[in-house]
């Protein structure tokens, strides 16, 4: 319970009428990498985007790091988050997008600088030598000083991967990190995701539909249905044995 | 005579090169004042974007309401505006500088719109990916959204350049010697108004010509995915 990186308290969000997560609750123990499966609209990006301060939330309480991340604590009552705080917060986190979401007028190498210089305070020289060390670590050593354009839909996101990792967040969010690209481009990404999970400090939150994948990196695989986690457990338990009948059906579907 | 100039009546064609010269001094004024009217028209413009977009309804408000008001009235009744009544405040500008701050005040109703669409263009995912990165609001807009925008704006800034530079002409009506006011003295004086005002029409061509022609190169080799500050 004190270990937890993130916890989700009775989270309620709504899209207008829709409503997206039900009173979920939720917990990510410091290190822990776990997978979020579940069919499309059962609320698995909102997860992440509430996580990412992109989205709001309509009841309930998240934490991260012990904190509330939506809420404020001022004269004993949660009032809802300033902008400072919230940049407070966000400084924990990081994402890497499903369609990358790079900066096209920017080289690679400016695309990875840009928020440690200009957020972080880092001088260029300095930040320049860290980009390059995260250019290295996702295979791309040698396209800093391309654009965006001039890359594969692999290329991006492993420097989407880096870009990310640059801000040096102690949680890694993926939205269905290889979803936009060509098959053939899947692998290369997950083996530098896969990289990114043998290192126990950095917790990971992986929304993804690569079943296999998520079996091999996981501690743990969470099956989410109608904004609610239906079933959770190690993948070895969620994926040999489900057992609610929504999980068999689902991974039945996707694994045909 | 005019400017120093003196006219040669003898034929048309000579009367046309001696009045060149008084033309391009008039040419001189319609370039200056379209300049000045276009920079006001871009600065007022982008400022009225930002007010425009602002999230407080207070601000935008008043914002969208001025914008539409001055898209409404007429550039006369503007420029009459500020020539006839500012005075009366004790703000006296000289004709040029009022002429050219009316085109400007007139054009960036226009411009505005232009940023606000370019502005717009620019995705959701970028905003949000700079969000992710904790990159500020401020930091958000003038080093990802505009150097984006810039790109998907200048064709449209180019329409309007070509359009100030057609409107200079109502200056007149407030005493500014721009290239129509100065043909149409010659006219008066002459009492051959064929050959002056075919000259202006010849001079305006070029110069939108060349406007054209200029954004037109400067859009080609502007990246279209955008130009990073700095
Ligand atoms: N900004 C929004 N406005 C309205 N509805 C939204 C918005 N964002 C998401 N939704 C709806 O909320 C529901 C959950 O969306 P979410 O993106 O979390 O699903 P998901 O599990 O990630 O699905 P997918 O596998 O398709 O990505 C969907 O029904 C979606 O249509
Ligand atoms: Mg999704």
């Amino acid at each position: 319970m004190t270990d937890a990186i993130i916890r989700f308290d009775k989270v309620v969000k709504r899209f207008g009428d829709l409503t997206v997560l039900d009173e979920l609750d939720f917990e990510v123990k410091k290190g822990e990498k776990v997978s979020i499966i579940g069919p499309s609209g059962s609320g698995k990006s909102t997860v992440l985007r509430i996580l990412m301060t992109l989205e709001g939330i309509d009841g309930g309480v998240v934490h991260v790091d012990g904190e509330p991340l939506w809420h404020e604590l001022r004269e004993g009552s949660l009032l809802p988050a300033s902008e400072a705080h919230l940049r407070r917060m966000r400084s924990k986190l990081g994402m890497v997008f499903q369609q990358f979401n790079l900066f096209p007028h920017m080289t690679v190498m400016r695309n990875i600088t840009e928020a440690p210089v200009k957020v972080l305070g880092l001088g260029k020289k300095e930040a320049q030598l860290r980009a390059e060390e995260l250019l290295d670590l996702v295979g791309l050593a040698d396209q800093a000083k391309k654009f965006p354009h001039q890359l594969s839909g692999g290329q991006q996101q492993r420097v989407g991967i880096a870009r990310a990792l640059a801000m040096r967040p102690s949680i890694l969010l993926f939205d269905e990190p290889t979803s936009a690209l060509d098959p053939e481009l899947v692998g290369e990404v997950l083996t530098v995701i896969g990289r990114l999970a043998e290192e126990h400090d950095l917790t990971m939150l992986l929304v993804t539909h690569e079943m296999r994948f998520a079996r091999e990196i996981s501690d743990r695989v969470c099956f989410f249905d109608r904004g609610q986690i239906r079933e959770e457990g190690t993948p070895d338990e969620l994926f040999t044995d489900p057992s609610e009948e929504r999980t068999r059906e689902f991974l039945k579907a996707i694994l045909d | 005579m005019l400017f120093g100039f003196e006219w040669d009546l003898t034929n048309p064609l000579n009367f046309a090169i001696s009045i060149l010269p008084i033309l391009l001094v008039g040419m001189w004024v319609t370039i200056q004042a379209t300049v000045l009217g276009f920079f006001v028209a871009l600065v007022l413009g982008l400022f009225l974007a930002v007010l425009k977009s602002a999230r407080s309804r207070f601000i935008a408000w008043p914002a969208r309401l001025v914008t539409e008001f001055i898209r409404d009235t007429p550039l006369l009744v503007q420029l009459f505006f500020l020539y006839y009544v500012l005075p009366e405040y004790g703000i006296v500008l000289p004709a040029f500088m009022t002429g050219a701050l009316a085109l400007g005040i007139q054009y960036s109703a226009y411009t505005s719109e232009v940023y606000r669409a370019g502005i717009e263009a620019v995705g959701r995912d970028q905003r949000e990916a700079a969000r992710a990165l904790n990159l500020s609001a401020a930091n958000t807009f003038t080093h990802i959204v505009v150097p984006q925008a810039v790109p998907r704006i200048v064709p449209a800034m180019g329409n309007y350049l070509v359009s100030i530079m057609k409107d200079v002409p109502v200056l007149s009506v407030v005493t500014v010697l721009e290239m129509l006011n100065v043909a149409k003295i010659i006219g008066d004086r002459t009492f051959d108004y064929l050959v002056p005002l075919s000259l202006v029409g010849c001079l305006y061509l070029v110069m939108t010509l060349v406007a054209s022609a200029g954004v037109r190169v400067l859009d080609t080799y502007l990246p279209k995915q955008g130009l990073p500050l700095k």
